[in-house]
């Protein structure tokens, strides 16, 4: 049974990183490095090495996907299909910043 | 050839090399391999800790530790050095939607909790002064996804870093004057699986966790308060 769950998780490992090199979107290719992450923290859980578990799942899946969500941010990779969504409104109280709509 | 190739093939050649030198100097069955058995068997009654990971960690491993917090001091000094300056006219992003508004403030007391749990009961439960000190900078961080006009007081995390640092260091001088071996543990053990028990380890898991948790939410301040470049 365990290893049936293993075999499972292995698989949705594999697919994610696969995506991770294939996928257009970067936005999308960090979510499933994150997805990588999370499976391999669940696979800790069940070789019995909980601690593992834990460092993976807050600095594997959590920490290094929000750091390199903030370097996709900083280069101006940050796109959705749909447009821009980071910028739905103008920034508060800033002058100069009334033009923001994005094209 | 070009020159590239050349290159990348000595590069190969010397990686395969130092694998396979790897390989044949691994004392594969050696008395030196076998000595996870001997921590399981030792570890326990000598430490006091429930916890045997945080036990090696702390107690055995206590300066391969020391080289980790040093590593990841280096890391986010140089990460704030390049990214701690930004244009006094550069776009805030806006602040974040109900949704992720809502779910920082209801994340942010239960992150906290946890990560504190975490970093406290090192010694007995699975996890430690990292993991607890990263959930801890990540309660942080989420409270200033939300609303990006909010800023952390980097002083006051310097100075909660600095502190704790300094406090692991002491510990560890102190184990040095009393028992002649830097990071020895010390302080009576008390009973296995009480809060106050295992000599100093609970102490450096709560220097660790104070000092992680400062140095990452800095961190992750900074790289979020860089300006985004206009479009």
């Amino acid at each position: 049974m365990l290893t049936w769950i293993a075999l499972v998780i292995v698989v949705v490992m594999l697919v994610a990183a696969v995506l991770v090199l294939t996928l257009r979107s970067f936005v999308a290719a960090v979510a499933a490095t994150a997805v990588v992450g999370l499976a391999l923290s669940v696979l800790y859980v069940l070789l019995q090495a909980p601690d593992v578990a834990m460092t993976e799942a807050a600095v594997g899946a959590g920490l290094s996907g929000v750091i390199l969500a903030l370097a996709l941010r900083r280069l101006g990779l940050w796109q959705l299909d749909d447009g821009d969504a980071v910028v739905l409104k103008p920034a508060s109280g800033r002058a100069g910043a009334g033009g923001d709509a994005d094209a | 050839m070009p020159m590239r190739d050349i290159a990348s093939l000595v590069f190969s050649a010397g990686l395969l090399f130092l694998l396979l030198v790897i390989g044949a100097e691994l004392a594969l069955g050696h008395p030196d391999m076998r000595v996870g058995a001997e921590y399981l068997r030792v570890a326990g009654p000598e430490l006091g800790a429930a916890n045997i990971v945080t036990a090696i960690l702390a107690g055995y491993r206590g300066f391969d530790t020391l080289g980790e917090l040093s590593i990841l001091f280096a890391a986010a000094t140089a990460a704030s050095l390049v990214l701690g300056h930004r244009r006094a006219d550069a776009r805030r992003d806006p602040p974040g939607g109900l949704v992720l508004s809502a779910g920082a403030d209801l994340l942010f007391p239960l992150l906290l909790v946890v990560g504190i749990f975490i970093v406290v009961h090192g010694h007995l439960t699975p996890g430690g002064g990292f993991q607890g000190g990263v959930i801890l900078a990540a309660a942080f961080f989420v409270a200033l996804l939300a609303n990006p006009a909010r800023t952390l007081n980097h002083a006051l995390l310097g100075w909660i870093e600095g502190l704790a640092g300094a406090a692991f260091i002491l510990i560890g001088l102190w184990a040095l004057v009393e028992d002649g071996h830097f990071l020895t543990p010390l302080l009576p053990l008390g009973t296995m699986g009480e809060l106050v028990s295992a000599g100093t380890l609970p102490l450096l898991s709560v220097a660790i966790g104070l000092k992680v948790g400062a140095e990452l939410a800095g961190l992750l301040a900074h790289l979020a308060d860089t300006e985004a470049p206009d479009r």
